[in-house]
């Protein structure tokens, strides 16, 4: 053992990691982060443990995938079907990356609620919101390396949204798919960004990131009625520490804990649920695109969807910005006082809020009901029981509302699009009259209905009218219109 | 005379050969490492740049008009491979784009109206349904009518319309590049 210890003064009287990096590594931090307390400073750990997870399997995937737009697909089955294990590496970077995203969000929550970003850690607070705009950026860069009909109609989305920015659009739109259609400049781009450019900086605003974890030191868990203030707080900090534990010790035990747990974990996921696509052959002439961005982003594509027309633009280019730089004014505009989410009620709230519009926005974007299902009309037949005792006028309406594609929008008994209105029991909600006037003229003001006036002729409206009043549940009266003369009832 | 001796500041009226050809030295390096600067940063801001260049007009043919490929007052979806792309852009290339044949004007000339797949709204292909005479796309239920002109649901605009021309009685289209709103397929002014 000696000549190991040898060789180990040898390269220390050269490297001299004992007098520079120990020190770091070995300096004290608050006694109360090592406690029961601790279990709430294990995110950022597991971030990292994810990260590194994810620089080793994309490492490993570009040994084999093959950055080329006529090429990436093929190279992307060879992995799943070929390459042993080659499944196995992309289901984890999927998976890892996933849960890396889930690790930075709730690192971002634990130190929002333990006031944790105030004076003096404002810009490791700045730097993170850096690195989550880094995380979000693999995450969208890397879907469209999937290189398959959501990543080529996804970067149509895109294309599409840049191209609203005003006076530079079509610059915009030319800069970010390589040329003039999206194809294999588009596909290099994204990859030179995956691999190179977002990594790079990531790698980067990460050792700033750790250096002021380091330099500022980890904040001690919040006590009610502890207020930081910027004149007192260092000789404080400086106090707790008399009294600290070593950084690397008794600290780092939970964090190595969960971040094996999350190792584990996602291997699991990985093993079971295998990769994600490709789902198809990246041809844009093939049918049935209805591109979703990757879970992260489904929120705004959902709250996108939901909104009006008039407010999409702003909603696409000024409002992401918005919130970014609300992200980024969180330390400055509550810089002191009060750490304890017990004596913080308004931050609180706003990550229940925050949270819970995610939440919704996402299961919105998930289940997109805005999406027509364009395989309805000829792929949905009209539930039997719904004409089992229609008149030939009403079954011949059937087939009109069939055919039309109007079910592609309108869903029966629950089955076809749900972009309108489902029609099941439209006969109680709307006159003869009523009908004619919908289908002929659509949504007032060119809104979600289009004008049939012109797509349909005067017999089939009659067929399709007789068929939509027919829609009602057993006993429910037909609509009326309340300047019709009265109804007669049997009582009278 | 003063003394100099090496660790004392020069006072700077004071300037003595040495200091003189170490401030010339600083100066030859801040123009010199400009010039680097920018003999590196033209070129390559340049390079980067370049995949906004201007697109070239390529035409394409899509076929003999005749009743069977073009049928009068029909849309068709006409596939083919765009010239704007790359060689290695594989099945990514392949563009479609929906004809509708209008007939003959007064001059016995055919008439034809092609538009884009991709929505006005964000991109997405729309489908043309010629039982109800409409394009509906597939993302968020954007609606065309035969003509292109919108008819519901969020575009902004009607469909692109792409510039086309006969050639030899074949109909001939310009390569579309992806249109965007204010990068549109042909001069609507």
């Amino acid at each position: 053992m000696a000549w190991l210890r040898y060789i180990g003064r040898w390269l220390d009287a050269r490297l001299k990691v004992s007098e520079s990096i120990l020190p770091m590594l070995t300096h004290p931090i608050p006694r109360g982060a090592a406690g029961p307390m601790g279990w709430w400073y294990i995110f950022g750990s597991a971030s990292l443990t994810l990260l590194i997870v994810q620089i080793l399997t994309g490492i490993g995937l570009a040994l084999v995938y093959v950055p080329s737009g006529g090429e990436a697909y093929e190279s992307l089955l060879s992995l799943d079907y070929e390459q042993p294990l080659g499944w196995f590496l992309r289901a984890l970077h999927y998976y890892a990356g996933s849960g890396m995203m889930v690790m930075v969000l709730l690192h971002m929550t634990q130190v929002f609620l333990h006031g944790a970003y105030k004076y003096p850690r404002e810009l490791t607070w700045v730097v993170g919101v850096m690195l989550l705009l880094c995380t979000l950026g693999m995450f969208f860069t890397g879907q469209v390396l999937r290189w398959d009909p959501d990543a080529y109609w996804g970067l149509a989305v895109g294309g599409s949204m840049a191209g609203r920015v005003p006076l530079i659009g079509p610059w915009v739109v030319d800069l970010l798919l390589g040329g003039p259609i999206i194809g294999a400049n588009t596909l290099s781009r994204f990859f030179t960004l995956h691999v190179f450019i977002i990594p790079g900086a990531l790698l980067g605003l990460l050792a700033v990131h750790l250096w002021l974890v380091l330099k500022c030191g980890i904040s001690s868990p919040p006590a009610p009625g502890e207020k930081v203030d910027p004149n007192t707080y260092h000789a404080e900090y400086e106090k707790e520490l008399e009294k600290g534990v070593p950084f690397l010790g008794e600290a780092m035990i939970k964090d190595a804990l969960v971040s094996a747990l999350a190792v584990i974990v996602v291997v699991i996921i990985a093993a079971l649920v295998g990769p994600k696509g490709p789902s198809g052959p990246p041809d844009p002439t093939l049918s049935g695109a209805n591109p979703r961005p990757e879970w992260p982003f489904l929120w705004l594509f959902g709250l996108l969807s939901l909104s009006p027309p008039a407010a999409e633009t702003f909603i696409m280019l000024v409002f992401p910005l918005l919130m970014i730089g609300a992200l980024f004014a969180v330390p400055f505009v509550s810089n002191r006082g009060e750490r304890a989410p017990s004596r913080r009620p308004v931050a609180v709230l706003s990550v229940i809020l925050i949270a819970t519009l995610l939440g919704i926005l996402t299961y919105q974007g998930a289940t997109s009901p805005w999406s027509p299902v364009m395989t309805a009309w000829s792929g949905d037949p009209v539930p039997v029981r719904i004409v089992e005792q229609s008149t030939p006028l009403e079954l011949q309406g059937a087939l009109v509302f069939q055919y039309k594609n109007c079910r592609n929008c309108h869903a029966l008994d629950g089955v076809g699009g749900m972009k309108g209105p489902d029609l099941t029991a439209v006969g109680t909600r709307l006159t003869p009259g009523q009908l004619i006037d919908q289908v002929s003229n659509g949504t007032p003001g060119g809104g979600n209905m289009p004008a049939y006036g012109k797509q349909i002729s005067p017999a089939e409206m009659t067929a399709l009218v007789e068929f939509l009043t027919s829609l009602r549940p057993a006993g429910q009266p037909a609509a009326r219109d309340a300047a019709a003369p009265a109804l007669h009832g049997k009582s009278q | 005379m003063s003394e100099i001796s090496s660790d004392s500041p020069d006072p700077p009226e004071n300037l003595t050969r040495r200091t003189f050809s170490q401030r010339l030295l600083l100066g030859i390096t801040a123009v010199v490492g400009l010039l680097a600067t920018v003999a590196f940063a033209i070129p390559f801001v340049g390079y980067l740049l370049g995949a906004a260049r201007k697109i070239p007009v390529r035409w394409v043919n899509l076929g003999p008009i005749d009743d069977e490929k073009f049928p009068k007052d029909q849309t068709r979806l006409v596939t083919f491979d765009n010239p704007l792309g790359e060689k290695w852009d594989g099945m990514t290339a392949h563009t479609g784009v929906y004809v509708r044949n209008l007939g003959k004007d007064r001059g016995n000339r055919d008439q034809f109206r092609i538009f884009a797949v991709n929505c006005a709204h964000l991109g997405c292909p729309v489908s043309w349904f010629p039982q109800s005479g409409l394009f509906m796309c597939p993302c968020h239920g954007g609606v065309y009518y035969e003509n292109g002109e919108r008819a519901s649901g969020p575009p902004p605009r009607g469909l692109f319309e792409c510039v086309w021309r006969v050639r030899a009685g074949s109909l001939e289209v310009q390569a579309p590049h992806f249109p965007t709103l204010h990068n549109t397929l042909k001069d609507e002014g």
